[in-house]
């Protein structure tokens, strides 16, 4: 589901929260925190404060959730998030190289988006295909086995996107 | 499916559909039987089952399309009377995937690519001759005809996975032919509680998400507690990154722990169960609310299970990517909505849970034993393994290994058996180096110890431990400092910061592994590495601190030397660590193609077309491109 609007995002979020089956609502922070992300790709401030107030806890603690969890963030990610593995098989396969490649090729350290937020490299931990070694993902594409020197073509097929 | 409203329902199901997936487990010992191909193309009421692997590895090799293709084909040829395509579990072999096998000639296809599959079809299932050069091995020469004789699958016991890539795991009917929610009903029907418990303790069966606590112990622990409201709750955080045991059963075989959790509820008095699972894994949350769906509406779970007054149910619990929540504790804070920070125990779980009931946690693979130990009895299931660890374990092989995936084996099997057996040896054979066991909580066991038997026991003698099943195989190009580095790295990011010896200790430990691998130790590092270790194990709050050092310490303990040739000479042996290695080009062997110097991203290699060239070791930023670009392989690394 694409919502564009953010006021529609909110009221997406109210029913989310309205429909849960949870007796006692603050632990349904983390599910609630997980469909705001997916709704707003991110949990900047005013999601943060919005779902203090509905789950009625303090803002505090909704902060100290996101910031403990590294699945949420709390800046906007690019449009498509390079996902290198570097899990254990991923690493001894030769990972590091790749993820310093896909940085230096687009410009930003680990964990950071590129100014037209058309890319964020995030270093993962496994993606349960140890097998493919070294694995990185673009939004949902696998890329199985990566060299370095299949950066440059893999970033190609992004470039008219 | 019809709903299930007495045992007698489920075991008339039972016999309904009990030879529907017969023909696809494996016969070890069983002679040849694909001989018999034209007798069953005679047989005009035979199916063949074509079963392709659908779990997250294979699909990221592409084994969707291959179905997809696989189904459109059989269509198009008429043969869907004579073919039933099944999505199934993990075959164990990943690194061959796609693999396509077809029962019951039990002939498997593998490293399959959507263009391969008119040839299958047409061949063998039209025809019915075996397409040769796709069988497992024809690459190397080597065809395979009977794929369960080859010591891969020969040398492996499945009790944990014995599901997975027999049955589909999307189908309840299809749990239910291997003997799917019989071992509920068995209990609910003929076993008061504590015979439930005592039947896992006689078993023998040990936690296997790490520490190895005997699971009848800890459920009758439980059981013993008073509150009149309990929890179960199935740890399918999985961690350890490099391992996906838990993922490959909960995709494979997801009915089989929704199964275990209700008789354990049933053991201890709870009728709701948690399953914590990571959200890096939506394939296997998607697949688990699927089968919980489908089980509640076919009266297996929810409420009044099959007619009986007993009522258990189960909820997701969608884990945020931190590694410390697999600890007990840390779950339980993070199921109730908080951070997943750990606290001291006592209290245990059993007495203290989630929302402070009593609580069962077990891994997955725990849960993964119980049903076979309820229909089997305890006696079975202690004739394998060990006697101080019953069972088998589940491995995820990964590394330098050339068979890359998922093993089942005996307790007891020995290191060599796994490696050289069903691992197949190591890739390119090179040598061997040692084996990374436990994840970052583990250590390293080097080729001196490779006969030891694996239990619990064992491994920690030589200062290691089980862990989770994780089993990274490690050859003489890792730097045993810098695999050491990298665990040490993850726990440090992970760690949740609740304690100051672990927070403080494990930054500081890292900081003199850098000092270490950029060249710049001394010999009393290594001192200090070993007692800032010792004394982050001694001091920290959970088991996370507690083992954080392992990597570290065992490396320290059995490579030392290639610590010393660190911190003495400057040099890193297998050429691992950057600041201590340097690219320089041969020039007897260099034939000044020029292709180095034009891939170069820092344009600091130069010399005339046809003349040797040279690396400016100033501006190199030693990245690999020209190593791996040379065709005269000119380029060292030294
Ligand atoms: C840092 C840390 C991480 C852990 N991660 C996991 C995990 O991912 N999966 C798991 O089953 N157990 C994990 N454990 C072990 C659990 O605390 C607990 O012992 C286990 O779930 C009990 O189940 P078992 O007795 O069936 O093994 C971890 C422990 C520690 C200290
Ligand atoms: S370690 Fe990268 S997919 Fe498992």
């Amino acid at each position: 589901m694409v919502i564009n609007d953010q006021s529609t995002k909110f009221a997406e979020l109210d029913r989310f929260i309205d429909e849960l089956e949870i007796s006692d609502k603050s632990s349904a922070l983390i599910p609630v925190l997980h469909h705001a992300q997916t709704l707003f790709g991110y949990l900047p401030q005013e999601v943060q404060s919005h779902i203090a107030e509905r789950l009625d806890v303090s803002v505090a603690k909704v902060y100290g959730v996101v910031s403990f969890y590294t699945f949420f963030t709390m800046e906007p990610r690019g449009r498509y998030n390079v996902s290198v593995c570097l899990g254990t098989a991923c690493f001894v396969a030769g990972a590091e190289a790749v993820l310093n490649e896909f940085e230096k090729q687009l410009g930003v350290k680990s964990g950071e988006t590129t100014e037209d937020f058309k890319f964020s490299v995030i270093p993962v931990r496994c993606v349960g295909a140890c097998s493919l070694a070294p694995v990185v993902m673009i939004n949902d594409k696998v890329y199985p086995r990566v060299k370095v020197s299949d950066v440059t073509e893999i970033l190609a097929e992004y470039k008219d996107a | 499916m019809k709903r299930i409203l007495s045992f007698q329902d489920l075991h008339n199901l039972y016999e309904d559909v009990k030879e529907q997936t017969d023909m696809r487990l494996h016969k070890l010992n069983q002679a040849p039987d694909f001989i018999q191909l034209p007798e069953h193309e005679k047989d005009e009421t035979k199916v063949r089952h074509v079963m392709v692997c659908a779990d997250t590895g294979c699909i990221a090799s592409g084994a969707l399309s291959i179905a997809d293709v696989l189904e459109e084909t059989v269509n198009r040829y008429g043969l869907q009377d004579k073919v039933k395509v099944v999505k199934t579990g993990c075959f164990g072999l990943c690194s061959e995937g796609p693999i396509v096998i077809v029962h019951p000639e039990r002939i498997m296809y593998t490293q399959l690519k959507p263009e391969h599959i008119e040839e299958i079809v047409k061949e063998h299932l039209k025809d019915g001759h075996y397409v040769e050069h796709l069988l497992l091995g024809a690459r190397e020469g080597d065809p395979v005809l009977l794929f369960d004789q080859v010591d891969f699958f020969r040398k492996q016991t499945r009790v944990a996975t014995r599901n997975c890539g027999i049955i589909d795991p999307a189908s309840l009917e299809e749990y239910i032919s291997q003997k799917g929610y019989l071992a509920l009903a068995k209990v609910l029907s003929e076993m008061k509680p504590q015979d439930v418990i005592e039947t896992i303790k006689q078993s023998g069966l040990r936690g296997r998400g790490g520490a190895g606590f005997p699971a009848g112990l800890k459920w009758g622990f439980t059981a013993q507690e008073k509150d009149p409201v309990k929890y179960v709750c199935c740890n399918a955080d999985e961690g350890d990154p490099g391992a996906f045991m838990d993922l490959s059963l909960l995709e494979g075989d997801p009915h089989s722990i929704l199964e275990a959790m209700a008789i354990a509820g049933y053991a201890i008095g709870a009728n709701l169960g948690f399953i914590y699972i990571r959200a890096e894994y939506p394939s296997a949350i998607s697949r688990l609310l699927t089968s919980i769906e489908e089980a509640k509406k076919a009266g297996l779970l929810g409420e009044n299970i099959m007619g009986s007054d007993f009522s258990f149910d189960i909820e997701l619990r969608l884990g945020a990517g931190a590694f410390v929540c697999g600890e007990e504790t840390a779950l339980i804070a993070s199921v109730e909505g908080n951070r997943g920070e750990p606290r001291n125990k006592p209290p245990f779980p059993a007495a203290k849970g989630i929302y402070g009931k009593p609580t069962v946690i077990n891994n997955v693979e725990t849960f993964a034993n119980i049903c076979p130990i309820i229909l089997n009895g305890p006696e079975w299931y202690k004739t394998i393994g060990t006697e101080r660890s019953p069972g088998t374990k589940v491995f995820a092989l990964a590394g330098k290994i050339n068979n890359v995936g998922l093993i089942e084996v005996p307790m007891g099997t020995t290191l060599r058996e796994i490696i050289y057996e069903i691992g197949g040896g190591i890739v390119d054979d090179k040598q061997l180096k040692a084996v990374q066991t436990g994840g970052p909580s583990g250590g390293c066991i080097p080729i001196q110890h490779l006969d030891t038997p694996i239990d619990y026991e064992s491994l920690q003698a030589i200062g290691t431990m089980m862990g989770s099943g994780g089993m990274i195989v490690l050859d003489e190009t890792t730097c045993m400092v810098n695999i050491a580095k990298f665990y040490l790295e993850f726990t440090v990011e992970e760690s949740c910061g609740k304690c100051t010896p672990c927070r403080f200790g494990n930054s500081y430990l890292l900081d003199i592994m850098n000092k270490i691998t950029r060249g710049q130790g001394e010999r009393e590092d290594l001192d200090r590495l070993y007692h800032l270790g010792e004394t982050i194990k001694e001091a920290s709050l959970c088991g996370l601190g507690q083992s954080s050092p392992n990597p570290v310490l065992s490396t320290l303990r059995y490579f030392r030397d290639e610590y010393l040739a660190h911190v003495d000479d400057k040099f890193c042996p297998a050429g691992e660590c950057v600041s201590l290695m340097r690219y320089e080009i041969v020039a007897e062997r260099c034939i000044g193609c020029t292709i180095c110097a034009k891939n170069c991203p820092v344009q600091c290699i130069s010399g005339e077309l046809k003349e040797p060239h040279v690396i400016d070791q100033e501006a190199c930023i030693k990245c690999g491109i020209c190593f791996e670009k040379c065709p005269t392989k000119a380029i060292i690394k030294i």
